[in-house]
């Protein structure tokens, strides 16, 4: 029997969850996939609605796991077993190899003399990065991590005098005793190859709501700069697709919460940034959810974003690495074909559990959502339940900590 | 005070050609005996039981550790004695810029600058452990009243009580009303609750009821509200005003779950709500369904509020345009004001009310109306015909799931329009319906129209809790969330500003019933957690487990009041002399209460006036300002510009030789004797690096920067009287991830200073 709790992804919500346990007096694991704990939030830009930084609210949340010494957290790592029920759980852990040594030694200097370069994917592919790296300046934990697929031998060569990197580690598997488990393992944006008729990504100039997010981030491929890929020159004609899959039944058959206000929020960036630049949101509703409306308000008034309701048709590449829009005005009728400087899919959030089973008893919807699990002493939180803005998603990973200790307490 | 400190070096961690065992024998040269041990670790994480064995056999009662920035860990490793760190990488060698602005050469020897910047750190960090000290506990005799006090008996209420209830606490209910339920009794179904969240459900409040009468831990008392809320987190006495008279109870902590009120009819009136009983709002309507009151066989719910916010925001302006006109001309006749009195000011309700309140309930207005649709297609096996017109169909998330299936009720019509009016006309109601889908103007036929309830929190009419606070009974700038329970913690949810205090449902937002349970658990851990915290005498967020408070040295307190006005988080209460009464509990542990002190009589045990200023001293502040340069003191916010500085530092940002950092918790808590400590001492400027602040803040403490920026105007007037130049003392506003931005400014600063010459006390 075990009065520990099992989280199950380092996002926003399942920090939450960890966190909130924690300072209730509950010894915490978190188990996180990739090299650093954050999520989706440490890719973004600015949220909603005050247009802070994100890094803030991750920055006291990794102070408060610092300080605490009920969380344990393991990154690289994924649960690969369960056995044993609520209340004495056993989970297998398998920990890959991060390649580095376990404390915070600076490796900047052999990170910076690498030569080889692969596509970032903390980037979605708009930059590239080094085999030996941090994918965020608040990255936390604040250590390197080797990635040897991309280490070309010739920068083996440069790390093989460096006493802090082993190539040689192995990876682990560990056993956890847990009394209950959240899930908290978030989403991932739409596929957008599987949108034929908006590119299938194959356009120049035509990005992913989340791209652009990395676009206008001060770490960002362009160190914050709004500009095009193709050629880095400053778009003045932004145009918007709301809903690229979300309310679809051939691809999301839900609405994925969030896109409306990331589009309105991205077209303030503009506004701020690009005064000579006007946008373009072609919609079908805009959902501001309660307060939220303000923000769009305080969209319109910059007047240098316009709504249309209509649903884009079709994309098509035009002269000078522009892009061709054809949508139909839904309150006019008329169809139209307008050019861009730049396109925004505001691509939607498809549950990361749709595709990456979790060996876990959860019960999932055809979308990937989880649809239960408590009586098993399992509770999901977040975007692995429903898509959710950032505060909800605290809300969800508050509400399933408490259920959690519900569960280890009450026995 | 820590008075025997081992001082140990990362080696691996510090650069830029440093000699760190010519630092360590610097140390031990300077500090002596202070400094019992001293010691150069390749490593230092490898050798954390080498340090423990040390602090066992040397007796030590401090560790001091010199290498990487303290955020540079994933865990704070935990001595058994005071531990305070030296950011010799970040903010030394990786910021390093020479006089002329040149970055480090590789492999060169450290130049003298760095030494000196170095060896500055490290002394103002020996200087640090000899003020400061681990603080005694405060916690709690009882360990914390393990009693939640749920503050509302409606959907949001009943959830928070068994919650409660389940974790193991026991709960007092407090209900207004004679009965639980609260406003999901006047609805006849509620919104999706569960997977596949296709279909309104029913909300089960009997079920709830019986359950909540059922529990043991819970005691529920009705007709009864909140007299007086008295105490502190763990320890509170709240006095209810129940039909018995008044009662007290002791409670360790509340959730206010008191729900909302439909907005005012008078908002709905430019849509013909009171102008015939057949328009009425969706509440309204609600209840005549439960009563099995509804007849009506063609029935439009309108959604697009446009009309009346129009309309009523035209009424406010014109309303506001002849207040203001009338008050002009009352000052033309009588130009002198009278002065304001002194004395105590009574506590008036601000009615924040407003047509907005309609608007910000979209989305369950939304979802609303397609349940009551849906309800009337049920009920009258599709005969009655309902309309739904929509500007923006607000069913976000999951939620298209029940708006898809409702686009197929054969009895429901689901039509985008603006509506420009509504109107009676016969025994009918028509709506004209403009800019709709199918490309043209038409007028709906209708014998009843349903409009949206504008959902007002609570706690925008009534001040709920009656704090005994100095501060005064009600919640803090609700006017900035429309009256709404909330706060500008967008990341921490249910934060109220009262700390043991959070807040649930649709007070703090309209919600959803899905959302509202989700509210309640949430709610209730932040409340539990409090009692918990509270019992331990540790900090909640942001400085989860910060064991320090403030402590008052009363002899020299001269009943001023700063402290107790401008705690962020009403922790303090006074006497009836004004002598500050602190509330642990309450606390955040900001410093705010000593930065506002002029006596300085506030401290912490490892955060307090003499021990920043004595670090401030501590730096090496050179008397030929044209041949060794300036000195800038930078007071960096620990949250924001302490981060951003860092991270600023790993990017390859460098900055001026001639600054010395020193985090503080806040910018609310810099006391302006560090000011004129660093004046006196010879230092030519002092940078002060805070959050943004305004109404969109992103202060930890709400408005610790705002409050520096007020007391920097009394700063610049004690300068010119001085005869310093006070453009030398400047705050800056800097988020976290203007990493790339902050050495410009602190370069900036720095020219501006030297263009202006030497601090003319440096020479004294």
């Amino acid at each position: 029997m075990s009065n520990a709790i099992l989280v199950v992804g380092g996002g926003f919500s399942g920090l939450t969850a960890a966190i909130e346990a924690a300072e209730l007096g509950h010894d915490v694991y978190i188990v996180e996939k990739t090299p650093f704990l954050g999520g989706r939030v440490a890719q973004l830009n600015k949220y909603f609605p005050k247009l802070c930084p994100p890094s803030c609210g991750l920055e006291i949340q990794f102070q408060r796991i610092r300080n605490n010494p009920r969380i344990k957290f393991f990154t690289l790592a994924q649960v690969t077993a369960l056995s044993g029920t609520k209340g004495d759980y056993a989970v297998q852990v398998t920990v890959q190899p991060r390649y580095t040594a376990p404390h915070n030694a600076d490796l900047g200097l052999f990170a910076s003399a690498l030569e080889g370069e692969t596509a970032n994917e903390f980037d979605f592919g708009l930059s590239k990065r080094k085999a030996l790296y941090k994918s965020m300046p608040f990255a936390f934990p604040a250590r390197y991590v080797l990635d040897p697929k991309s280490l070309t031998p010739a920068d083996a060569a440069k790390l093989a005098g460096c006493k802090f990197v082993n190539v040689n580690e192995e990876p682990k598997t560990i056993e956890l005793k847990v009394g209950a488990i959240v899930v908290a393992t978030g989403w991932k944006p739409y596929d957008v190859t599987r949108l034929a008729n908006l590119g299938a990504g194959q356009l120049k100039n035509v990005v992913s709501n989340m791209q652009f997010e990395r676009i206008a981030s001060p770490f960002g491929p362009t160190g914050g700069k709004i500009v095009r890929p193709s050629d880095g020159v400053a778009p003045k004609k932004v145009c918007f697709v709301q809903c690229a899959g979300s309310r679809d039944q051939n691809h999301l058959n839900y609405c994925s919460y969030i896109c409306c206000m990331a589009s309105i929020k991205q077209s303030l960036y503009l506004a701020e940034q690009l005064p000579d630049a006007h946008a373009d949101v072609y919609y079908i509703d805009l959902r501001t959810p309660g307060r939220y409306v303000n923000v769009l308000d305080r969209c319109k008034a910059t007047g240098k974003v316009s709504f249309v309701k209509g649903k884009v048709a079709n994309l098509e590449q035009a002269e000078g690495d522009k892009v061709t829009v054809q949508v139909e005005d839904a309150i006019r009728g008329e169809k139209l074909t307008l050019t861009y400087d730049l396109v925004v899919l505001a691509t939607g959030m498809q549950p990361t559990l749709s595709e990456d089973k979790l060996p876990l008893p959860l019960p999932l919807d055809d979308d990937g959502f989880v649809t239960g699990g408590e009586e098993a002493g399992i509770f999901a939180a977040g975007c692995a339940v429903m898509p959710l803005d950032v505060t909800r998603s605290a809300q969800t990973g508050t509400a399933a900590a408490l259920k959690a200790v519900q569960a280890v307490k009450g026995r | 005070m820590a008075t025997k400190i081992g001082v140990y070096f990362d080696a691996s961690n510090i650069g830029g050609g440093l000699d760190v065992e010519a630092l360590a024998a610097g140390v031990t040269a300077k500090w002596g005996s202070f400094t019992a041990v001293v010691k150069v670790f390749p490593v230092l994480a490898d050798k954390y039981d080498e340090i423990s064995a040390d602090i066992e056999a040397q007796q030590l009662d401090g560790v001091l550790m010199c290498g990487a920035s303290p955020r540079a860990d994933s865990v704070s490793y935990r001595f058994p004695v005071y531990t305070e760190t030296v950011n010799l990488r970040e903010q030394c060698v990786l910021s390093f810029q020479d006089e002329k602005g040149n970055p480090l050469k590789a492999g060169q020897a450290a130049p003298a600058l760095l030494v000196q910047i170095a060896t500055d750190y490290i002394n103002m960090g020996v200087m640090k452990m000899q003020k400061g000290n681990l603080p005694d506990s405060a916690a709690l005799e009882n360990g914390g009243t393990k009693r939640v006090m749920v503050v509302g008996g409606g959907y949001t209420g009943l959830n928070a009580a068994l919650e409660a209830a389940r974790s193991g606490y026991e709960v007092v209910l407090v209900e207004k009303t004679g009965t639980l339920g609260g406003a999901a009794n006047n609805i006849p179904t509620g919104s999706p609750l569960h997977a596949p969240w296709e279909d309104k459900e029913p909300t089960n409040v009997a079920q709830l009821v019986s359950a909540v009468n059922a529990e043991r831990a819970i005691t529920v008392k009705l007709e009864t509200t909140v007299a007086k809320l008295a105490g502190q987190p763990g320890d509170y006495t709240c006095t209810l005003a129940t039909p018995k008279g008044e009662e007290e109870v002791q409670i360790g902590a509340a959730v206010v779950a008191t729900g909302w009120v439909p907005l005012d009819d008078k908002y709905l009136a430019p849509m013909g709500l009171g102008s015939t009983p057949k328009i009425v709002t969706a509440a309204e309507f609600g209840k005549m369904l439960v009563a099995g009151k509804v007849n009506a066989k063609r029935i439009a719910f309108v959604l697009d509020t446009t009309l009346a916010e129009e309309e009523i925001k035209k009424q406010v302006a014109e309303a506001e345009a002849a207040a203001k006109a009338a008050a002009e001309a009352a000052a033309a006749e009588a130009p002198a004001a009278p002065a304001e009195e002194e004395g105590e000011k009574v506590f008036v309700k601000e009615d924040l009310e407003c047509i907005d309140h309609l608007r910000y309930s979209n989305v369950v207005n939304s979802v609303g109306m397609l349940r009551l649709a849906n309800t009337v297609c049920e009920q009258t096996g599709d005969e009655a015909q309902c309309y739904v017109i929509y500007k923006h169909m607000t069913m976000p998330g999951i939620f298209e799931r029940f708006y898809k299936k409702m686009q197929d009720r054969l009895g429901l019509m689901l039509t985008k329009a603006d509506v420009t009016g509504i109107r009676e006309e016969g025994d009918q109601i028509v709506v004209s319906c403009a800019n709709t889908l199918l490309g043209m103007d038409f007028d709906l036929e209708c014998d009843m129209v349903v409009l949206p309830t504008g959902l007002v929190p609570v706690t925008a009419k009534e001040a709920v809790m009656q704090f005994q606070y100095r501060q005064g009974p009600d919640f803090p700038d609700l006017n900035l969330f429309d009256g709404y329970l909330d706060s500008n913690y967008i990341c921490f949810p249910y934060e109220t500003r009262r700390t043991g205090v959070y807040a649930a449902g649709c007070v703090r937002q309209p919600l959803t019933l899905d959302a509202c349970v989700q509210d309640a658990r949430g709610a209730v851990l932040k409340a539990i957690q409090c009692i918990e915290c509270a019992g331990h005498g540790v900090a909640v967020h942001p400085r989860s487990g910060d064991a320090t408070y403030p402590v008052f040295n009363f002899v020299r307190c001269t009943q001023c009041k700063r402290c107790t006005e401008e705690c962020p988080f009403g922790a303090l209460d006074d006497d009836e002399k004004g002598t500050p009464k602190p509330n642990p509990g309450r606390c955040r542990r900001c410093g705010t209460c000593f930065g506002a002190c002029p006596e300085r009589v506030i401290s912490f045990a490892n955060y307090n006036i003499d021990q920043i200023g004595s670090m401030i001293r501590e730096v090496n502040v050179p008397k030929d300002f044209k041949n060794e340069g300036p000195r800038v003191l930078i007071l960096a916010c620990e949250n924001d510009a302490y981060p951003a500085l860092d991270m600023a530092a790993m990017r390859g940002n460098t900055w001026s030789p001639y600054v010395r950092i020193i985090p503080v918790r806040c910018l609310g808590s810099v006391n302006a004797i560090w000011i004129s400590d660093a004046m006196s001492k010879g230092y030519d400027g002092v940078m002060l690096l805070g959050c943004k602040y305004g109404d969109d803040y992103q202060c930890h403490f709400i408005k610790g920067s705002e409050l520096c920026s007020r007391r920097m105007q009394n700063i610049a007037e004690t300068l010119n009287r001085l005869g310093v130049e006070p453009q030398r003392v400047e705050q800056f506003e800097v988020a976290i991830d203007e990493y790339d931005k902050v050495s410009g400014m602190i370069n900036d600063f720095v020219d501006r200073i030297v263009a202006m010459g030497a601090n003319p006390f440096k020479a004294m």
